[in-house]
């Protein structure tokens, strides 16, 4: 089965609908089945019972945004790497010896990064 | 495609829904139950016999409560985050053959929603797609808490997503194709994948905790530093998604595991057995269930065993330690494929 016609992909529609459905009844049975009782505290921010300081929409260590940033490099490699795996039988040597010197140039990268501390989280 | 197939295929996407439902529902009475037995306690038995009713009487509870919406919260986004997470949690269960086939009429049916060839990694493009719930939920509520969880969740789910890939890759590079059924074909008898890929296998299982956030990797869910995590402002039914997703996903990986590294619906001596083709696939498909049933079982007693990382060891056992071993797996992988296939030379 290497081959997949578009019509393979009709039950994953089928999927969608179903799964679409089950959560737009649900969200909306939910909104009139419940009591709706509210009030100012009640619909406050939780902040252990405390007054709220200030929001949320506030600045977060950049440490989460390089993981995301060096995500994306490595990702992209892997993805490059899937169709490199499923012919690997076929390239042989050839392909090993290719996809080594491609890893080794991802392996430098991920070094560099490790000797400046990227990945400390102290 | 004729009509009776699209309606056949109707019935298994159906059946695979209502059985991914039914399994999260009965996975948290179970997660309850495992953890009572392992701390000597007796776990709910009010609700039915053995407290059998639990999951319903929850379900029924979490349907008539009431919605909260926090007044500072961005409400389009809130009521999205959670419909996002059980949207994803729902869909991956399409590529994943539950049974060999079924022959009906002289013509073969064969027990999954469908077979593309690019079966893993349509799973992986969905699960990937579910951080958008926790981190899109998270954000919208407006709350410290929240905001701390969903980065935590994200950062951490993307961080083992790596290597998670580099594990399949090594798997894919033995078996040759992207389709989970080919991949269950090869392993007929007992050349089951994890004898072939331990490190992989090990590899695979550690990732599929950090992406189902669940414990040792349960931090944006930390109720002892976060309250609820993303979830905090949750109530109702948006509440019931996230920890339903979370449910249904433990089961999909469950049976991911099982499909790639432990057979799928093979078993020892399948060919010494003397009955009916379609006899055999439901013993398969029963032997299938048995063994992602363990593995739900497994998570639980992991999550009930192990304490919980601190975030920085985290992040340290992800980007030190698992991705240079995956990517080290990849290589050796391919050099002893090569050797045995004779192709090693220059």
């Amino acid at each position: 089965m290497l081959l997949s016609m578009p019509v393979d992909y009709l039950p994953i529609a089928m999927m969608f609908v179903v799964a679409i459905g089950f959560v737009l009844g649900t969200m909306v049975a939910t909104h009139y089945l419940g009591p709706k009782r509210k009030s100012v505290k009640k619909l406050d921010t939780f902040e252990c019972g405390i007054e709220v300081q200030g929001n949320a929409r506030i600045p977060f260590s950049i440490k989460y945004f390089l993981v995301a940033i060096l995500f994306v490099l490595f990702d992209v490699e892997v993805i490059f790497m899937y169709p490199w795996a499923v012919n690997f039988k076929s390239l042989g040597m050839y392909g090993f010896v290719e996809m080594l010197i491609f890893m080794s140039i991802l392996l430098i990268g991920y070094f560099y990064i490790r000797k400046k501390g990227g990945f400390k989280w102290e | 495609m004729e009509l009776f197939d699209l309606l056949i295929k109707l019935a298994l996407v159906v059946a695979v829904f209502t059985i991914a439902l039914v399994i999260a529902m009965y996975s948290t009475y179970a997660e309850r139950k495992v953890a009572a037995f392992l701390q000597d306690r007796l776990g709910p038995n009010r609700a039915g016999p053995y407290g059998i009713l639990q999951p319903l009487a929850d379900g029924g509870k979490m349907f008539m409560k009431e919605e909260i919406i926090p007044s500072k919260a961005d409400t389009f986004l809130f009521i999205l985050g959670p419909c996002i997470a059980m949207m994803t949690a729902c869909m991956t269960g399409v590529v994943i053959p539950w049974g060999n086939t079924l022959i009906i009429d002289g013509k073969a049916y064969i027990m999954q929603v469908t077979d593309i060839n690019v079966g893993i990694l349509f799973a992986f493009a969905v699960v990937s797609i579910g951080v958008y719930g926790i981190m899109i939920g998270g954000w919208a509520s407006n709350n410290k808490y929240s905001l701390l969880g969903a980065i935590r969740a994200s950062s951490q789910m993307i961080s083992y997503e790596l290597a998670m890939g580099f594990s399949i890759i090594a798997l894919i590079m033995t078996t040759g194709s992207l389709s989970l059924r080919d991949i269950v074909e090869q392993q007929s008898g007992f050349h089951w994948n994890f004898l072939y890929q331990p490190l992989g296998c090990l590899l695979f299982i550690i990732c599929a905790f950090a992406e189902t956030n669940r414990a040792p990797f349960d931090l944006p869910e930390c109720e002892t530093e976060l309250v609820g995590g993303y979830h905090t402002e949750y109530s109702s039914m948006k509440l019931g998604f996230y920890l339903f997703a979370e449910y249904i996903n433990m089961f999909i990986s469950a049976a991911i595991i099982s499909a790639l590294f432990f057979g799928g619906y093979n078993f020892p001596f399948l060919d010494k057995i003397d009955a009916p083709h379609n006899v055999i696939t439901l013993i398969g498909t029963a032997i299938f269930f048995a063994k992602i049933i363990f593995f739900i079982f497994f998570f639980m007693w992991v999550r009930w065993t192990l304490p919980r990382f601190r975030y920085d060891q985290l992040m340290h056992l992800g980007w030190y330690v698992l991705l240079p071993i995956s990517i080290l797996n990849v290589l050796v992988t391919g050099a002893v494929t090569l050797f045995r296939n004779g192709q090693f030379h220059f």
